[in-house]
Parts: C-alpha cells; structure tokens; sequence
C-alpha cells in the first residue's frame, strides 16, 4: 500500500501548492490502466467489476486492501462477485491470481462473464424511461417536479465495466491476460515446519508471496519494471476442501486467522488486492467470524432469498437478496467515507448483477388496506351518523 | 489530536498526566481514531512513544498523523518515536524468511504456546533507554494497537494480561510513564455464552486495571451518518474523591478530527 499512497498523495500536495485553475500536473503519478486515485483519500482505488458495489464500498476497493465476502448459502452470489473481480482485472489488464480448493481455477476462469461492448445499460434504461415519461399518464401535480427516485447505485463517472453474465469471455481476451492459478489437490504437500502455525494455508501463502517477489509488486525486484496491479481471488476459504477443521472445530484461534493475517501484510506492501470469499454460516465457533472481518479491510455478506419465507414476502419480490456492508475501511484517514443508507439489496438480472436501495414499491393490489373507514366516534352531536363533510 | 477531547479529558500537551493506563475499546464501532489522538496528543507534549502497530502499516498511521499535524517519519527520525511494525514483519516470520533477531522479537507468531516476552523486554529497553539520556521531564509513552490481533493470532488472554500488566509495572510505576492500548471486541452478543478466550473477558480484565477507559459503541438505535456512535468515559477516583466519574457522549468523525457533543444535541438532530 505504501508505494501506491505515497505518489497519490504526492501527487495532490503537488496541485495544491499550485496556484488554483491550472491543469493538474499528472506526470509525477503511477499511471496503471484500470485504477485511479480516490476521491475522498488520495488513495488508488481498483474497481470490484460492479460499479454498484464500487459505489456501496466508497468508490471501489483500495489498493493494498483486503475484501471479504461472506458467502450466501449456496456460493452462487459470491461467486457471480469473484467472476466478476477477476473479468474485470482482464479487462484492465491486471495480473490474476485465483485459488481455490473445490473447482477447478482454469474453470472459475473459463467462466468470466463477457464485457458488454454497448456500456451502461443502466445510463441507456434510464434515458429510455425518460422518453416514456412524456406520454405516460399524469400524476398529481404536486409530485411531478420530485426528481426521480434512483435506486440503482451509481456515480457520476464511469469506472470500471458492465459484463453480460449469459455470455463467457472470449478466448483470445483471456488467453493476453496474465492468470496464476493456485488448486490445492495439485500442489505438493505443506513442508513441515511451517504447518504449525498456518496449518493449510501455509502453501498457499508462499506461493503468493513467491509470487509478488518475482513478479516485483513489491518493487523490491528492481529488474521486474512492472507497474501493474495483482488481483487475489481465494475461493471459498475455511470450507472443508481446503483441509480446514474451522466449521467443526470449536478451537478459538485457527490457521485461517494468521493466515489472514499474513496476507494482510503481504498486501500493505505491495500493488495487490485481495478478494476471500468465506462460508461464514457454515464456521462453528461464532467468534471467528468477528475476528475475521477485523482482520479483513472491507467485508461485506450476502444474503439469498434462497427460503421460501422470504422468497413470498411481498417486500422482497424484486430482489434476490441482501446486501450488508459489514465494515468499510479507514486507510490514510481518520473517518470513512459514510454511505446514506445501509438498506442495500441485490438483483441477478438476466445479464447483470446489481446493488440498488431497498425500497417499498407502491402497493397496487385490491386488497390494499387503507380504505377510510368512516369513524363511528361518540360525538356529543345529536346526529351521531352524520358525516362532517367539507 | 482533537482539541475538545482535551477539554473533556482536562489535559493539555503541556500537562500530561503521568502514570495513566488507557484503555480504548470498542463494539460495533471503529475506536482507532481516538488511538490517532493519542498517539499525536504524546507526540505534540514531547514524550517518548514506543508504538506497537500489529494492525496498519507505517504509512498508514503517517498519512492520519499528518493530516492531525504530526510528522511521524521527522518523529522516528530524531528518536522520539519508536514504532514496531509488527504487521509488515508477520508474513516474513511466518514464512520462516526473516533474520533471527526479527523472529525473535515477533516470537508469538511461530511458537506453539506464544508469550509476549520478547516484545515486552523490547518495549522495555527501548523507553528505559531514553529515560536515561533524555531530560526526563516528560514521561514514556507505550501505545499498542490493539490487543485483541494478538488473540486472534494464538496469543492466550492470560499471555496479553501478563504483558499488560509489566507493562503497567514496567512504565507506569517504575518510570513514570503512560499505557494506551486498544481492545476491539467482536463478539456478537455481549452477555451470552462467555468464552474463556474472548475478547470481552480480555476488556473485562483491562478494565479492572486500567485508571481511564474510553469505550466507543455503536449507536443502539442503529446506523446513522451524523452520529456515528458515543464514548462512554470514566476515570478512576484517585486520593480523596473515591468516586469514579462517568460522563457519555456521542461523537462524529471527519476528516481532520472528532467532535463531542452530549447525547441528543448533535447538529443533524437540533
């Protein structure tokens, strides 16, 4: 995190020192394709691949930091949301690295969503409805200048692409991108002296840090000139495959936290970003969970309306899920940006996936209940069944 | 360092209290940046810092230093400061890769049955150090952010008490010294099913010992993005008022510092 900071910051004290209205001087900072200084820190942001996400987590996700999502019971969602991460490190340019215990890496990576050539099909929707407004039918004068209510998270600029989920990413476009993969049943076994502490990860911890060194995202190697970001997907971390006892061992402190840990610290030192995907429902000691998202920079859980108790409640119909926010991270200052709402839900569209407000929709059924039931109060009247009408 | 804290608190950079343990902590909520105002509050009085950071990188506790107006790397330079960076040294450690001093230090991370000892006698050596050339008119300060990683990395809550309290025998009695440390609870719930190894016991314990607690907590009736949470202070009585006080107050975080005002008198509210 340091290198990437350091200019950033640089890079604004440089503009400020100089006199107001003059073109911002950008030769001083890292140019690398698919990132840009964030607004509210200075720090270099990355997108996840969902500009909606991106804008419930602040802008994106910092460099150097650690995201964690806490899966939905059947892994489906989260793992829409690492495809997604990943389709959008290959549309950068960005170096990959996936891990993973259950399925294969190269199929995770055969099944990247396609980039949607024709961008923001949600900028195109809007527009659309706008033309339709105009013959649409009037509605109380009073309402009409209310500015829309926009649900679907999004910013004013453009960061980060759209992809079409119903169609896989074109082989040549995969075959330019840089991908390391990591699958467990293939590696060789954990040396010994290391299984202590870190139990199953230990392996995968030195490859990834075998990685960076060689690939110089830590700048260390100086005849590596590369300048480019390293994107960490693990996949399904703590499930039973990667040869973890945490969802059955009532143990406190547990090889997934110090591996967690370690990795933290391989990313604050270097141009990498991290994506873990963790069953949390599945992990039997309740205090793991916590300790996992402290130990984690952003965290977020997504909750599938998978039940049918949900699935009938009316409020929920447009949606197939919740999204919590768990923890947003404070790096280089002292507050976070703060969103204005925590009522998130998410919607698998035929093509996409979006974050959008919670919000009731109008109720339109028969049988609404709001009919004015005339009030048979006792008045002191003589004609009690008179209305008083105005 | 925020200016109303200080008034709060009754201290002034001219003024430091000696022989304060500070506890921090917090549930539901984000307490590092009263960690921050210490940290620059210690600075700014001229006293000798030794700065455990086992959570965020260097630069990290630089850039919010900054923007408070402190200069940790001018600090580090002129030996005011002594900052152990405990997370970059961890992967290394952990890996086996790291000289032996270094492991040594960091011993907690490798060893089956971690103790705090070697970073106690570091921590030790490095204020007792500048008690001997120093002027010693201002005292040791330790800040450790925050206690509750060395949990989730193996350490037992009895190895961090024992830690704590040489630390408290170590700087605040024998070299007239101050204590700030940070517990994180995460727990879910705060009574049911106690754990021997959480880290509310590792709070409940602390606040036995320490002589000021701040412990932030999220606001009960839910997120809100004016208020972002309240401090629950209290201060031991000392001497002739036995007493112990307790005062609450509700707190927003910007940019550049905190404000603190009394519960149901924030701005966004009146």
């Amino acid at each position: 995190m340091a290198a990437p900071m350091e200019s950033a910051t640089k890079g604004i004290r440089l503009s400020g020192s100089a006199t107001s209205f003059q073109k911002k001087s950008r030769s001083k900072l890292i140019q690398i394709p698919g990132t840009k200084p964030s607004v509210h820190t200075g720090q270099l942001i990355i997108s996840t691949g969902v500009p909606s996400l991106d804008c419930a987590l602040g802008g994106g996700l910092a460099v150097g930091s650690l995201l964690l999502i806490e899966e939905d019971e059947s892994d489906s969602y989260s793992r829409a949301l690492l495809q997604y991460f990943l389709a959008e490190g290959v549309m950068s340019g960005h170096e990959l690295f996936v891990a993973s215990a259950q399925d294969h890496p190269d199929d995770i990576v055969k099944d990247l969503p396609s980039p949607l050539q024709d961008e923001d099909p949600e900028f195109k929707t809007v527009s659309s409805s706008n033309l339709d407004q105009q013959d649409a039918m009037k509605i109380a004068w009073r309402y009409q200048n209310l500015p829309k209510v926009q649900t679907v998270l999004s910013s004013s600029s453009r960061f980060g692409h759209y992809y079409d989920l119903s169609k896989h990413m074109e082989q040549d476009l995969l075959q330019n991108a840089k991908i390391h993969t990591f699958y467990l049943h293939e590696e060789q076994t954990a040396p010994t002296h290391l299984s202590g502490v870190l139990g199953p990860y230990s392996v995968l911890l030195q490859s990834i840090q075998l990685l960076i060194k060689q690939n110089g995202f830590d700048g260390s190697n100086s005849q590596v000139k590369t300048c480019n970001v390293l994107r960490l997907a693990l996949h399904s971390l703590g499930s039973a495959l990667w040869g973890d006892n945490v969802c059955v061992s009532p143990a406190h402190n547990h090889a997934m936290l110090t591996f967690l840990y370690a990795l933290r610290a391989l990313l604050r030192s270097s141009l990498s970003v991290a994506m873990v995907t963790v069953p949390t429902h599945l992990i039997r000691n309740k205090l793991i969970r916590g300790r996992m998202i402290r130990l984690c920079d952003t965290a977020i859980a997504l909750q599938s309306f998978s039940d049918a108790e949900r699935n009938n409640n009316p409020l929920y119909k447009d949606y197939h899920g919740l999204l919590h926010v768990i923890q947003v991270p404070r790096l280089n200052c002292l507050g976070c940006e703060v969103p204005d709402t925590k009522d998130l839900a998410f919607r698998l569209k035929r093509k996409q996936f979006t974050i959008e407000r919670m919000y009731l929709p109008p109720d339109l059924s028969d049988s609404v209940s709001r009919v004015s039931k005339v009030q048979r109060t006792p008045v002191c009247t003589s004609d009690g069944n008179k209305h008083l009408d105005f | 360092m925020f200016a109303e804290l200080n008034s709060i608190l009754n201290t002034s950079p001219d003024d430091v209290t000696q022989r304060e343990f500070i506890l921090l902590s917090d549930r539901k909520a984000d307490a590092s940046f009263l960690l921050h105002h210490f940290l620059s509050f210690y600075l700014k009085a001229g006293c000798k810092v030794c700065f455990v950071g086992l959570v965020q990188s260097f630069s990290h506790y630089n850039a919010v230093a900054q923007r408070l107006g402190v200069n940790l790397v001018q600090a580090r330079e002129k030996g005011q400061l002594v900052f152990v960076e405990a997370l970059k040294a961890s992967a290394a450690v952990m890996l086996n890769e790291s000289s032996s001093d270094v492991a040594q230090l960091f011993d907690y991370l490798r060893s089956p049955v971690p103790e705090l000892r070697a970073l106690f006698e570091f921590v030790c050596a490095s204020l007792s150090q500048a008690e001997a050339e120093a002027d010693s008119s201002s005292p040791p300060v330790l800040i450790v952010d925050d206690l509750s990683v060395l949990l989730s990395l193996g350490v037992s809550v009895r190895a961090v008490l024992d830690f704590t309290h040489y630390c408290q025998a170590a700087i605040c009695s024998r070299l007239q010294g101050s204590v700030v440390t940070l517990v994180r609870c995460d727990d879910e719930d705060d009574d049911d099913e106690d754990d021997d190894e959480s880290s509310s016991r590792l709070l409940r314990a602390l606040t036995h010992q320490c002589t000021l607690s701040l412990s932030v907590k999220g606001l009960q009736t839910g997120y809100c993005r004016d208020i972002h949470g309240q401090v629950e202070i209290w201060w031991r009585g000392t001497g002739e008022n036995v007493q112990s006080q307790r005062k609450i107050f509700q707190y927003k975080v910007y940019d550049k510092g905190a404000s603190f005002f009394a519960p149901g008198t924030s701005s966004a509210v009146l």
